[in-house]
């Protein structure tokens, strides 16, 4: 029986008495395009054996194709990339990594424990079918054709054959995209029960409240680039800035930014807005050295937050998905 | 759920041994294969009906031919028929695999991009041995096609192998079209073939002209070859280059696109 997470981490950690395992994913410099289209556009990033990190971004931020080089479905344009040290095709054959992906990627006409038992034979060795079926929950469907599965179903199993390698790195590529509530936390709770383990763990997703409940670390991704990085509740106070606004013709636009945690200063007709930190140091400047009037300050939602780090300004396309996550 | 007990130094996990090939694969995927009437049905089972249709007429079937009679001669022809058809639907499977993104799921696996094509030239082979053997029985059970015992076993031999020719035409095909139809354009395909390489229809009841194309056609030589032990007689060098110009015609399509799919998936 797995223990708790505490002890098992340091099991696993046991396993490195010095230390000397390489990172689980080390991306220096990596850029990807298409074509015209900038999909990567220079990421570096570290992450740790054991870590569990969130991807989080709009659709189109290039977290998927990011995926895709570190399991070594796509080459970098430029930049490096290596998993535990190795190439991510030498760390794919040697059960290292495994991913359970977006959509796709299943025959119809096999089983769930013929397809279980597919992917197993491709591995020198691999954890008991039963196993992974169990820890994925799945048992009890073994015997469906896969055609005939939800897509929760198809998710859980991708889970299942994506944990017979034993890896010690999973990747999640936006894992319960299209599930109900109900498939969402049946697979989180498979997935939580996993982690206990101490398996590198990095998912993709555009749910805010996903990172912030699963996650050690969210990396913060918006067009190609990195945007933020550090814990949930780190990335949550980045994003938990407030609005001043008031009426004011011809600001010293320069003066507003030079205050201490001012991040953006709009100027909208014979209003200005200020996207800050501190509030209180921008009143304070605009009531007591300007002729500022109709002063206003407010907060910015967490919703607000994450689509003014992440989105697209003329898209509300992003804003959409992570209504769920606001409020909690 | 015990605790996963995998080496420490990820530089020590092993890889597989050849490529992640083995036969319990290959016994699963021909279990795939079975589970589709379709193919079953259109490699096995239309030969079979194709041989009682065309090889029992009582009006040339005891005609004497080289070492045997007229209807072992068509009863080759069917098998051979059976065995493309057989072949190439497996070879094709990669076009549907393609298509709902298996192809990708095993690209995060050990499994070697060549272990996969030999997977898929294996099951084929299985079917189609199938395919031969499901002809022949029936052949020799209506007591019809007369030929030496060693005949049977040669010919049956040369068509089986033979037919992996279009193991390679079908995962040409299969990686140039990524289509659910990929099935009905080879069965047309092979249609085809089997009328200018002479398998339903004589060719000397072809017009010159159509006669002279007919031996360009993939099926010709092969066809041609997998009776000579049955007629015997002169041993003509282009049927042997026929099918080697097909071999390497198909084979070096079947590398190249194969190369570009890996290299962009």
């Amino acid at each position: 029986m797995v223990g708790t997470g505490t002890d098992d981490r340091r099991r696993w950690a046991s396993r490195d008495p010095s230390g000397t395992l390489p990172p689980a994913i080390e991306l220096a410099g990596v850029r990807k395009h298409f074509g015209d289209v900038q999909a990567v556009r220079g990421i570096d990033l570290r992450v740790e054996p054991g870590e569990v990190v969130a991807f989080l971004g709009p659709n189109g931020a290039g977290k998927t194709t990011t995926i895709d080089m570190v399991l070594g479905l796509s080459d970098p344009s430029a930049g490096r990339v290596s998993v535990y040290g190795m190439s991510p095709r030498e760390a794919v054959r040697r059960g290292l990594v495994s991913a359970v992906m977006q959509s796709g990627g299943l025959l119809k006409d096999l089983t769930v424990a013929e397809t279980v038992a597919y992917t197993a034979h491709l591995f020198p060795s691999s954890r008991p079918a039963e196993e992974v079926m169990a820890r994925a929950g799945i048992t009890e469907i073994a015997g469906r054709l896969v055609g005939k599965c939800s897509g929760g179903e198809q998710q859980r199993l991708r889970f299942a054959m994506a944990l017979l390698p034993d890896p010690l790195l999973l990747l999640l590529d936006e894992p319960t995209q299209g599930m109900d509530v109900e498939g969402r936390r049946s697979f989180w709770a498979a997935i939580r029960h996993d982690a206990d383990v101490g398996r590198t763990i990095v998912f993709a997703t555009h749910y805010l409240e996903e990172a912030d409940a699963y996650a050690d670390r969210v990396v913060l991704v918006r067009r190609g680039e990195i945007v933020a990085d550090g814990t949930a509740s780190q990335v949550k106070a980045l994003a938990s800035g407030r609005t001043v606004r008031a009426t004011l013709t011809g600001p010293d636009e320069a003066a507003l930014r030079s205050i201490a945690g001012v991040d953006r200063v709009e100027v909208r007709g014979s209003s200005v807005v200020v996207h800050c930190a501190d509030s209180d140091a921008v009143a304070r400047y605009l009531l007591t050295e300007t002729a500022a009037k109709d002063l206003e300050v407010s907060a910015l939602g967490l919703e607000e937050a994450f689509v003014a780090l992440t989105g697209d300004p003329d898209s509300t396309d992003a804003a959409g998905p992570i209504r769920s996550g606001v409020g909690r | 759920m015990s605790a996963p007990t995998l080496p420490a130094d990820p530089r020590e996990r092993p890889v597989p041994p050849l490529g992640g090939f083995s036969a319990s694969v290959v016994g699963l995927e021909i279990r795939r294969l079975l589970r589709n009437r379709r193919t079953v049905m259109f490699t096995i089972v239309v030969p079979v009906l194709f041989f009682l249709l065309f090889g029992l007429n009582s009006a040339y079937a005891t005609d004497r031919v080289g070492q045997g009679n007229e209807s072992a001669f068509i009863m080759i022809s069917m098998a051979l028929y059976g065995a493309v058809l057989a072949t190439a639907s497996g070879g094709a499977m990669v076009s549907v695999e393609r298509l709902l993104g298996w192809s990708r799921q095993l690209r995060i696996t050990p499994l070697a991009p060549a272990a996969y094509i030999a997977i898929k030239m294996t099951t084929s082979l299985v079917l189609g041995l199938a395919a031969v053997l499901a002809v022949y029985v029936v052949g020799m059970a209506t007591h019809k096609p007369v030929m030496p015992a060693g005949i049977w076993v040669a010919t049956g031999l040369a068509l089986w192998i033979g037919s992996l020719l279009f193991a390679a035409f079908g995962l040409f095909v299969g990686y140039l079209l990524p289509s659910e139809n990929v099935m009905q354009i080879i069965g047309f395909a092979l249609m085809l073939f089997s009328f200018g390489g002479g398998l339903f229809i004589p060719l000397s009841q072809f017009s010159h002209a159509l006669r002279v194309l007919a031996t360009f056609t993939p099926l010709y030589g092969l066809n041609q070859l997998v009776h000579y032990p049955l007629v015997q007689g002169a041993f003509d060098w282009a049927w042997a280059a026929n099918l080697v110009a097909w071999l390497v015609i198909f084979t070096a399509g079947a590398i190249w696109r194969f190369r570009k799919d890996t290299a962009r998936v």
